[in-house]
């Protein structure tokens, strides 16, 4: 049985529309991090589905790119995480308020 | 079965390469100074390497090809662009040096992470597939969050970076998703295959969809209004020289993709779009000059004033003729030079530590430093967009643009905002000549470098200003590659 393309694309629309209220309405810096990559992830979903469609391999070629990409986000947002958890003792964004937000 | 390898020129990404060997250069000369000892060759070795790839990037021009398996345009277009690049990070070295300095925080990588930021702006300009433009935001990206969050003890610092980033990676989804949205309508991600498979199939859903998520994530990088809120924050919270950088640059390089997409991918849906980019436009205009009025911090002011000019270079894109596209170089270059003119005078008015970023603080500089005051002056008049300075002439490019496009209201609205502008802006000259000091805030810290750096800004906004002639001609000959 072959599954229709439909199918992945609304998965992938899914998980993109989750994270983006996850980013939206959580206010630990760290869950908003896990909601941003559960955005690229979808958007992974969704090229490897169109890749397969096509029988090509640039979109999968693309999908190691944004696994990259999403691991130096991810290495630079925890070191700031962590610098304002020690000056700061708190990672809520909402607190983060000196300026304003 | 025999794999086919493409050739490549190395030349054709020079000034890249020279970007990217000096940053790693930098690093390494930063690990293996001695401990203790002077480092004070950072700000040299990248001059050096910016000046290079200045040097390659006019050899270059003229070229007009593809390389790297269609991966890059090697195009005038692209070239003009990197010497707005080069421009906006040479003179931002220039700005860094002292203030770094008088923060303890003159490392080699901060120098290393703005070289590869530029190596980012300029894959996003030359890119001719939406991979080699992803990464190109990325790697232009990266760096300056871990720029704006260089001030480790310092919690504005802290919390500038954090929001970047934060809304950074949330807009990169977008534009990623874009991406795969239009791979998934054409099959492609070239630039140029896109093209043809929109003017033979038209649009569908997915290219709608595609194109629409393409224009949030570059929306949030050039800080359009709906998009425009991390703006602020980010600018007021990082270190001035990033805050500079950032400014020029993240703008230019999101422009330079937005034009080429708009231009040669989507020529036909630019008509059908330019009621919303027109909203967008009207919005981002209204909302930066409205709410830049009340602001006393200046480098917030500054932050709302280039979400204004954000809306002013759109106008170019809408009209999306000849003269529009040489009036966003144009504007590009002009706003360059204006607004890391201004943001040097805030780093030396600051004086040490940041101390002084209240618009009130300029009362009586006038008096004080009457040179700084009229570098200032000079700066603010071309913000405003008065002749016979540089933005001045930009923004008679756009706006004539838009009326050869027949958006009389979108230029009506466009100089009611440059009329909004006018109060903001010349605030700051009035206060510095009209005001007396009110208190005394100490010496400010005129050094040779910064100085030079400050009259050579200041007089090249006055000289393209009343010469527009030549970056006229050179911006006419980018954009030669847009049909029509």
């Amino acid at each position: 049985m072959v599954m229709p393309i439909t199918y992945y694309l609304a998965l992938s629309c899914a998980l993109f529309a989750i994270g983006v209220i996850g980013v939206l309405i959580r206010r630990n810096a760290i869950i908003i991090f896990m909601c941003i990559e559960m955005m690229l992830n979808a958007v992974n979903l969704s090229l490897v589905a169109f890749s397969d469609y096509y029988k090509a391999i640039d979109g999968q070629m693309l999908v190691f790119f944004v696994m990259v990409v999403a691991a130096a986000e991810v290495a630079v947002g925890l070191a700031l995480i962590y610098v304002i958890f020690r000056n700061k003792g708190t990672v809520y964004v909402d607190e983060l308020n000196i300026m304003k937000w | 079965m025999s794999i086919e390898i493409p050739t490549i020129n190395l030349t054709n990404i020079g000034p890249l390469i020279t970007l990217s060997v000096a940053g790693l250069l930098l690093l390494l000369v930063d690990a293996f100074s001695i401990k203790g000892t002077k480092k004070g060759y950072f700000h040299q070795i990248s001059l050096v390497a910016v000046v290079i790839a200045v040097l390659q990037t006019i050899w270059l021009w003229g070229r007009n090809e593809m390389d790297f398996s269609r991966m890059i345009y090697v195009d005038n277009y692209s070239f003009f662009f990197y010497l707005i690049f080069l421009l906006g990070t040479g003179v931002s070295i220039l700005l860094s040096v002292r203030y770094l300095e008088n923060y303890n925080k003159n490392y080699g990588e901060y120098y290393a992470l703005m070289l590869f930021a530029a190596v980012g702006m300029m894959l996003m300009a030359a890119g001719g597939n939406l991979v080699t433009i992803f990464l190109g935001v990325e790697i232009l990206s990266i760096p300056i969050y871990i720029m704006a969050g260089m001030f480790r003890e310092d919690l504005k610092s802290n919390e500038s970076a954090l929001k970047y980033l934060l809304l950074g990676a949330f807009s990169s989804a977008f534009l990623l998703f874009g991406i795969a949205m239009l791979y998934g309508a054409t099959g492609t991600f070239f630039l140029e295959d896109i093209a043809k498979v929109i003017k033979s199939g038209g649009m569908n859903a997915l290219t709608y969809m595609g194109l629409g998520l393409l224009i949030v994530g570059l929306g949030f990088k050039v800080s359009l209004a709906p998009f425009h809120m991390w703006t602020p924050d980010v600018y007021e919270g990082a270190p001035t020289s990033v805050t500079a950088f950032m400014s020029v640059g993240t703008k230019a390089a999101a422009f330079a993709v937005f034009l080429r997409i708009f231009m040669d991918v989507f020529p036909t849906v630019r008509m059908d779009w330019d009621m919303l980019l027109w909203v967008l436009a009207v919005a981002t205009m209204t909302v930066g000059n409205v709410t830049a009025l009340a602001q006393t911090n200046i480098k917030r002011m500054l932050a709302y004033s280039s979400i204004a000019h954000a809306g002013y270079i759109l106008i170019g894109m809408i009209a999306g003729n000849q003269l529009g596209a040489i009036g966003i170089l144009y504007y590009l270059v002009a706003y360059t030079l204006m607004n890391l003119g201004a943001f040097g005078v805030v780093i030396l008015v600051s004086r040490k530590k940041d101390s002084y970023l209240n618009i009130y603080d300029y009362s009586g500089l006038g008096f004080q430093y009457p040179g700084l005051a009229l570098v200032m002056s000079v700066f603010m008049f071309g913000l405003v967009g008065m002749p016979p300075t540089a933005g001045f002439i930009g923004k008679f490019y756009i706006f004539s643009a838009a009326i050869e496009a027949n958006y009389i209201w979108l230029v009506l609205i466009g100089v009611v905002n440059s009329l909004i502008s006018v109060y903001y802006y010349l605030r700051i000259t009035v206060i510095m000549y009209m005001k007396p000091a009110e208190a005394d805030l100490g010496p400010v810290d005129m050094n040779a470098t910064m100085t030079t750096t400050l009259i050579a800004s200041a007089v090249a906004v006055l000289i393209i200003g009343i010469f527009p002639s030549s970056v006229f001609n050179l911006a006419l000959s980018s954009v030669k590659i847009f049909g029509s």
